[in-house]
Formats: C-alpha cells, structure tokens, sequence
C-alpha cells in the first residue's frame, strides 16, 4: 500500500475542502440551525411543545446533520468525477490500487461529516437557548457512535455516488434521502412510534434510527432510547455492509 | 534503458450480458445471473485479439479510425479498461496483476483531458507529482518548468474551468510528463489543435523520445503517423490488419499509386481491360460503376485508361489520383477511406 499517494489524495481533498468552506458551512449548517430554531425554539417558546422536547431534538438533529454532510461530501463530487470527461482518471493513474481511493474518499468524507456535525453541536445548543441537560453524557459512546456515523455517511455517500447519475440528483433526494430524515428518527424517540406497530418496526432497515438514538443516548441518557449495544452494532453492521458494496460498485465503475 | 510493451491476444467485449461474464471468469461484480432471457443487451465487440509489441525507447503509432479499438487498447494498457481476455505487459510487470507499479512507470494523455476541474493549473501538476510521491520542492519546480514550457504560466493560478481545449490539451501534457514517466501514452492527441501547436506537440513527443523514453500514440491522421512513428499498427475492427515501420507498409501497397475510377454505366470487359494495361498491378471492382486501380505510375496511366474505357463503351466520369501512402495502404487493407 502507498501511503505517500493516500496522504497526497487526503491533502488535496483538503484542499478542496478549505477553498469551498464557507459554500459547504452554510450548506451543512443552515438547514440544521432552522430546524432546531422552528421545533426547538418556536413551538417550545409557543408552548405547543413541552420544553423538554428539546432534549429529544438536539441529538437528532446533529445525527440527521452529519449523516447528510457526510453523504454529500463524498456523493457530489463523486457524481460529477464520473461525468462523461471521466475527472476521476486524474486519480485513478497515480500509483495506487483502485480500492484505495475509495476508501480515501470515504475517509475524507468522515472527516467532513464529523467536523460539520461537530459544528453543528454548539450551534444548534446556542439555537435552542437553554432547557437541553447536556451534565449526564457518556463520552466515549459519543465518541464511538459519532465515528461510526461519519463512517456510514461518507460509505453512503460512496455507494450513492456511484449509483447515481447527475440526472437522478432530484429523484435520489426525493427518493432516498427525504424518507430516510422523515423515518430517522431525528424528530422522535423510536418509542414514540408505538403507536403504529409495523412503522415501527420497517424503519429499522434505516440506519438514521440507530444514529439518532444513539446520539440521544450517549448525549441525553434520560430521554427514551434503544440501548447501546443495539446501536452501536447495528451501525456497525450497516457500515461493514454500506462500505462493501460501495467499494465493490466503485471498483466496477472505474474500470471500464 | 526504456521500457518495452507486450500485448497478447487481448479480447474486449463491451456490455457482456451475464451468462459468461457471471460464469467465474472472475468479473463477476453485476447483479448476477437473472433475467437472462428477457433482454439480451447488445453486445460489442471493440478488440478482437490483439497482439502486438511495442519497443523499448521508440515511437509507435495506432492507426485507425474512430472505433477501431485504439483507445481500448490504450485503456486496457493503461489500467483504466478491464479486458475480456488476454494480458498486457508494461515492461516486466503484467498490468493486471501490477497495477500500481505499471501506473508509476506510465503517463497518460487521455483523448477527452480529464483534468481535475477543483483546482487551478498549478494545483493539478504539484497534487499529480504529491500523488508519484514527489519532494514538496521538487514538485513545485517541476511544475513550474512545464508550465513555461507549455506556456500556461500566465493562466497557472486559474481553475482550469475557463480554459480552452488547446490549453486543457497541453495541460494534460504536462500533467503526464509531471512524474517523468517512462513510457508516455497519447491517445489522440491532435485532435482539435491547431497546425501551430500541433507542430509544438511533435516536437515535445520528440524531445521527450530522445530521453530514452517509449511513446505510444494513437492518431487518424496519416502524416501524423508517417512523420512522428518509427513503427505502426493499423486497426480497424478490433483487429491488427497491418504492422511495421511506415516504410515497409507503404512499400506493401502493390504498385504504390492508386486510381479511384469512376464511370457513368458498368460495362462488359472493363475491369479485365483495366488489368491488362501496362503498370498496373491490382485492379478491385468496388460497386458495378466503380474500381480501384493500383499501379506503379500516376498521372501517366489516365490517357491510356480513358481510350480503354471509351473502347469497351463507356464514359470515365471521376479520376482520384492517391500517392503512395499510409492513406492507400488503409484503402488497402480495408476497402475504406480513414475518414469514412
């Protein structure tokens, strides 16, 4: 393995990176910031929502905020490189096996995701004003579910990146990525899905539900929410998975 | 010193439906074998083994029109096209089973630049000696020695977005000499430039030749072939119709000139008239009104093929006089032009 050709690839992302960082802030931070101030500040502040509600959104929101960043990152420019001028060759010659770009692709797709969900935390805090009970946190689940999420989003990414065409840009939004934030559980604890027993459990095929509940329970341990082991493996699983068929779709596109 | 290319009986088949590529020939990456009998996908044939060897430090020229399979022979040489069948070598190593020694040891100009759009000139060309593990002072100055030489110091800080296709042209040049390679590959790399820097670029190929390194150029232009290679293939279909040095293959031709005969009505006796005058070596009946005759003069031979064709009845109503070349040779071989 060439680590000298990975290092050089992970430092011209970088580079990409830095020049389009505030397009790319304000993209990853906008729609996260409105939300937490729509759900969290006005129908709270407006008494339709309890105060505590902020406790369930705030982790939601962040999980939802990284997985979309991290799926961004890697898919967009993926999808573009593939065009009809093939960009993606520029990388494909240098002096490395073809599987590895895709996992330097990935890694730099969870770098994105984690800084930007890193972001996000502070931001969407300051948004919600006070009432979010930040004191009984586990820090290394947070850490390790925050990873395994980044590494879920970028692998994602990889796979939409690959399997999309630009023309299917919309329908892949549509498609795709509005039913899996809806059905996320980013706006609810999975418990509040009871009340509809299949619902409840058809979104376990969505990856989102066990990055949620696994941010409220490493962030908010007191709201409801499924127990670690299940999220952590699960993510785990999904990223073993995710990530397989990404690399193998993307070996099978590069090589004509 | 160089290095030398060796291809053998390559085999590429676009769009291979499921049943042999699913079947354990170790491309087994689609969806699997279903549905096999609903649709049958077409299926193209772009090389239909190919061998052939390139020498070590010379210039070597693929002839053919468009799709013929030039640019799937670069690509399969190159990494970037996954055979069919059958191996290609780039120098010692076998560019399946190497293929990141094989890719140090070439440059590639592709014939579409696939320049990397999210950075400027200057970018690309330190990234591409960063990626071939370049000194962060070497690639610098290498970068901006090639960017005067192709003359892109002035737009080097640009994205590359708003270049033209000459500039993009050049810049793909200069990305593929970045890491110094040992064999360079061009896949068409005339289309569209202007006679101006046409010239330039054949005295960059040259210049880079001279340094002991082996070029690998695809054209369908004959002069470009018969000026810059030492040695040639011509493709069409798939397959090697022809090889050598330019000289050999044009001394190949029967008769060297070529007459492209046409007449107003077919007439009874004509092409055996035609076989009989002196300096004529081949005659080939195209369509009933049309034929091609090789000889070794030109322009001397109309008058005696005008009185014969009056002879058996008939009216010449086109001449075309083509000169020994790689253009006739084509003719030759295929029964087409280049350019049909």
């Amino acid at each position: 393995m060439n680590w000298k050709t990975f290092f050089a690839m992970l430092s011209r992302d970088g580079h990409v990176a830095r020049r389009n960082l505030i397009p790319t802030l304000l993209q990853n931070l906008l729609q996260p910031l409105l939300l937490t101030f729509v759900f969290g500040r006005v129908l709270t502040s407006s008494g339709m929502m309890s105060n505590s509600y902020k406790n369930i959104l705030l982790p939601g929101i962040m999980a939802l905020s990284m997985t979309l960043s991290g799926v961004w990152a890697v898919a967009m420019p993926l999808i573009s490189e593939f065009q009809f001028t093939k960009e993606i060759e520029d990388r494909l010659l240098a002096p490395m096996e073809t599987s590895w770009l895709a996992v330097e692709k990935v890694v730099a797709g969870m770098i994105q995701a984690l800084v930007s969900g890193l972001v996000v935390i502070p931001a969407a805090w300051i948004t919600l004003g006070h009432g979010v009970d930040l004191s009984q946190w586990h820090p290394a689940q947070f850490a390790a579910t925050c990873l395994l999420m980044a590494l879920f989003s970028a692998a994602g990414g990889l796979w939409m990146g690959v399997s999309v065409g630009q023309t299917q840009i919309g329908l892949m939004f549509s498609m795709v990525l509005t039913p899996m934030m809806m059905f996320g559980c980013a706006y609810y604890p999975w418990s509040a899905l009871s009340a509809f027993p299949v619902l409840k459990y058809a979104v376990l095929i969505n990856p989102l539900v066990y990055a949620s509940e696994g941010m409220r329970g490493s962030l908010v341990p007191l709201v409801p929410h499924m127990p670690a082991v299940v999220t952590v493996g699960a993510l785990l699983l999904i990223d073993i998975a995710v990530l397989t068929v990404g690399i193998r779709k993307f070996n099978h596109k590069a090589v004509s | 010193m160089g290095i030398g290319i060796r291809i053998e009986n390559l085999r590429k088949v676009y769009d291979t439906p499921p049943p042999m590529a699913a079947r354990g020939m170790g491309f087994s990456f689609g969806p699997g074998p279903k549905k096999d009998k609903t649709k049958k996908k077409l299926e193209v044939v772009a090389l239909d083994g190919v061998s052939m060897e390139i020498g070590a430090g010379g210039i070597f020229g693929l002839l053919g029109p468009n799709g013929a399979g030039k640019s799937t022979t670069i690509g399969i040489i190159t990494t970037r096209t996954r055979p069919t069948s059958g191996r290609a070598f780039v120098g010692e190593h076998d560019v399946w089973a190497h293929q990141a020694a094989v890719k140090r040891l070439i440059g590639v100009v592709p014939q579409r630049p696939n320049l990397d759009f999210a950075l400027t000139a200057r970018e690309i060309l330190v990234f591409h000696g960063a990626y071939f593990g370049q000194g962060a002072k070497e690639r610098i100055r290498r970068a901006d020695e090639l960017l005067e030489k192709f003359k892109l110091t002035d737009r080097a800080d640009h994205m590359i977005r708003g270049f033209s296709g000459g500039m993009m042209q050049r810049l793909s040049i200069a990305r593929a000499m970045m890491h110094d390679p040992e064999v360079l590959f061009l896949d068409e790399p005339s289309a569209g430039l202007d006679p101006q820097t046409r010239l330039l670029l054949w005295e960059t190929i040259r210049e880079y030749n001279q340094k002991g390194k082996t070029i690998v150029l695809t054209t369908h232009y004959m002069d470009e072939a018969d000026t810059l290679c030492e040695n040639l293939a011509i493709i069409d279909h798939g397959k090697v119709i022809a090889q050598g040095t330019p000289q050999e293959l044009k001394a190949s031709i029967p008769g060297g000139y070529l007459l492209r005969l046409r007449f107003d009505h077919a007439a009874n006796g004509l092409i055996d008239g035609l076989k009989s005058l002196p300096g004529v070596t081949e005659v080939r009946a195209g369509e009933a009104d049309k034929a091609d005759v090789y000889a070794d003069r030109g322009g001397p031979l109309i008058g005696p093929i005008v009185a014969m064709v009056q002879g058996a009845g008939a009216e010449l109503s086109d001449v075309h006089i083509i000169e020994p070349s790689l253009e006739t040779l084509f003719l030759h071989h295929t029964g087409r032009s280049l350019r049909d």
